[in-house]
């Protein structure tokens, strides 16, 4: 279930990826920063331009593909506006965040790595924000909320779609 | 009048629980009742249970009321908060609430006292007298203090933190690093988050010493992504060290360099390795080294490198400042000094406890925890993360010291405890470790890669009983090729939250346990 988001690049988006490819240039190690103010400026990384990366950088396309697709935190496709991130270690299921789960997919009425109907929130799993103390813990966009409930994740995905 | 000040700190875990409300409702009360106050954003004491808590500066001290939610605020200010005022929520003098009063802070001196991005609060509180005084020493007498401390990485491993640094200080090179391990992917831990968001320039201390003493003029913190709050901070103070000289091209007019920049991580639980780090920050898959060469020798970009974690580094102002023996005195047996050690999962009284070596778990989890959250039971911890042993509580007796917990084949890890209730299933906590480890493996070894996929096969087939016996003696001997094959922790250590679940909660696993707990004891894979 869930809405499927088109990869569609506007002239705009291609002229931002531009610079920041321009920018990152001669930094050593370039490729992380790169795709990090790539993905924080359009929302993922398209992989219509790992070309021009891999000729910026003096790297093959298939490293380009390679490095993208081993860290979790990059995308190749949009996702909704908002970003909701579920923890799913061991402290929190030791506060039951494995009900947590199952109940904030019904009430979203997706799975992990999907969109909900309207665009609104992605859901992905994360695993651990470092907010031990006060599991579960979720993250929407770069807030973290601790000692939540299923109630708690709805009202924010509600404040979160209306404002 | 002074304006009074108050304190409500910006840490996560606090904002996690609603401390930016409470500092609005604050300063709308305030200026609704004309009322000049200082709002100061302060990091959190790590008493996370209380968060958020709010203080005020008196006379006698700073005084905490906490938990303050935003319909208390009103209150607050009819009671006079801002004179120390009686209210249900106030908890008195801050230092002396016991929680915080035991513990004997060292890294954690000012965490949750200062304003984290405030060069000027750090010198107030005894910043940067640890680099004063490096840079008044010879390179050798740096790394030597660093050495005699006793320090060990708090990032798991416990290697002597001097020792590294002076493979490194006596490797060759026009170049060096240092890297800071801030990856801190481990469940149950925050006190790299805490030092970060609470105290970054001690961090920045620390790294910039370790730079002076091995002659390294460029410094890294490999920044989990999932952090964005200490990457907004760790970049404003850097900005300001740079802007006071005390980071550059002339560390404050000693003639020597060191630069620091922070790079994000973006997701790879591995990359808490330090050559899958290494290879991260050099712009590559974070697949795992061959060990040799040491990144000491050989490290980022093939130059000899320092790689610690966030508490070794934040540590080392503090040797540097009060004398290596001071720090040495602290502690048990061979692990010396203090660990900040972190309470989460099923607990009451969450948060960061930074004690001498030799405290034992039943004391964390009772006396500072106050038992679970639930109220049940406390069944089992895991201790050092998700590749850390889970212990039963026969074991809650044992001191917090490397060597106590190696002699039950566990390990302190990074100091992170995570309970759990009795309703806990150990079985699926064992299936949950090969999960996690076939998410997270670089595929670079075999036993790691295909190990932790049959890991969770294995305990499907355990727990559904089909041939059981044989299935367990299948998942004790994956774990011993997993725990002797691996390239690195990750594969080579996933087998002890495996084993020591199956060990200490056989019953779990659909062994009769009066037989066989014994036997599986005395079999152990250690």
């Amino acid at each position: 279930m869930g809405i499927s988001l088109v990869n569609k690049l506007s002239d705009s988006d291609l002229k931002k990826i531009e610079s920041h490819i321009f920018a990152h240039q001669g930094v050593p190690g370039a490729l992380m920063p790169l795709l990090h103010a790539v993905q924080d400026d359009i929302g993922y990384v398209p992989e219509e331009i790992y070309p021009q990366i891999s000729q910026a950088l003096a790297l093959s396309v298939a490293e380009v593909h390679g490095f993208v697709t081993f860290y979790h935190h990059f995308r190749t496709h949009p996702v909704g506006k908002h970003v909701l991130q579920v923890c799913r270690a061991e402290s929190c299921q030791a506060m039951g965040s494995e009900k947590l789960e199952s109940e904030i997919k019904a009430k979203l009425g997706i799975d992990y790595h999907q969109t909900t109907m309207d665009g609104e929130v992605t859901l992905l799993p994360v695993y651990c924000l470092g907010n031990c103390a006060c599991s579960p813990a979720v993250m929407m966009d770069d807030e973290v909320y601790g000692r939540v409930d299923a109630q708690a994740v709805a009202d924010l995905v509600s404040e979160v779609s209306n404002g | 009048m002074a304006k009074v000040k108050v304190f409500v700190p910006r840490d996560s875990t606090a904002l996690s629980l609603g401390a930016n409300r409470t500092a609005v409702a604050i300063q709308a009360e305030a200026e609704k009742r004309g009322i000049d106050i200082e709002l100061i954003r302060n990091g959190s004491r790590g008493v996370f249970w209380l968060e958020p808590m709010v203080e005020v500066e008196t006379d006698k001290g700073r005084i905490a009321y906490a938990p303050v939610k935003p319909i208390d605020v009103a209150g607050l200010f009819d009671a006079d908060f801002l004179n120390g005022g009686e209210h249900a929520l106030n908890l008195g003098l801050t230092a002396e609430i016991p929680y915080l009063k035991n513990q004997q802070r060292l890294t954690f001196a000012r965490v949750g006292i200062t304003d984290p991005v405030s060069l000027e609060d750090y010198l107030a509180h005894d910043g940067y007298k640890g680099l004063t005084n490096a840079l008044a020493m010879t390179q050798e007498d740096i790394v030597k203090a660093v050495t005699d401390s006793g320090l060990r990485g708090r990032g798991g491993a416990a290697f002597p933190t001097g020792i590294k640094w002076n493979t490194v200080l006596g490797a060759k090179g026009e170049q060096k690093y240092i890297v800071c391990n801030a990856d801190e992917g481990d469940s149950g831990t925050y006190s790299d988050r805490m030092v970060m968001e609470d105290d970054p320039f001690v961090l920045i201390e620390g790294m910039t010493i370790a730079g002076i003493a091995v002659g390294a003029t460029q410094g890294y913190i490999y920044l989990r992504s999932e952090y964005p709050h200490a990457l907004h901070i760790l970049n404003e103070a850097i900005a300001k060290a740079v802007a006071a000289n005390y980071l550059g091209d002339d560390v404050c007019g000693s003639g020597q360099a060191f630069h620091l920049e922070v790079r994000r991580a973006a997701g790879a639980y591995v990359c808490g390795e330090e050559t899958s780090l290494l290879e991260s920050l050099e712009g590559k898959r974070g697949l795992v080294r061959f060990k040799p060469p040491l990144p000491a020798i050989e490290g980022l970009f093939g130059k000899p490198t320092v790689v610690n974690n966030v508490i070794s580094l934040a540590t080392i102002p503090i040797i540097l400042d009060k004398g290596a023996q001071y720090y040495a005195d602290y502690g048990m047996g061979r692990s010396r000094g203090t660990l900040p050690i972190q309470l989460a999962g099923n607990i009451k009284q969450g948060g960061l406890v930074e004690l001498a070596f030799g405290v034992t778990l039943r004391e964390l989890l009772y006396d500072y925890g106050g038992g679970s959250a639930s109220g049940r039971p406390i069944r089992a911890v895991q201790v050092g993360g998700p590749l850390g042993a889970y212990l039963p509580e026969s074991q809650f007796d044992t001191p917090v010291d490397y060597e106590s917990f190696a002699k039950l084949w566990a390990v302190l890890g990074h100091g992170g405890i995570v309970a759990f209730d009795d309703t806990v299933d150990m079985a699926k906590m064992a299936r949950y470790a090969f999960e996690f480890c076939s998410i997270e493996s670089c595929g670079k070894c075999t036993p790691c890669r295909i190990g932790a996929t049959r890991g969770v096969e294995v305990m499907d087939k355990i727990k559904s009983g089909k041939d059981h016996a044989k299935n367990i003696q299948v998942l004790r001997d994956l774990s011993d090729t997993m725990l002797n094959g691996s390239l690195c922790a990750l594969g080579g250590m996933t087998p002890y939250p495996v084993i020591s679940a199956l060990n200490h909660f056989g019953e779990d696993f659909g062994l009769n346990v009066s037989i066989d707990k014994k036997l599986n004891e005395k079999e152990g894979v250690a």
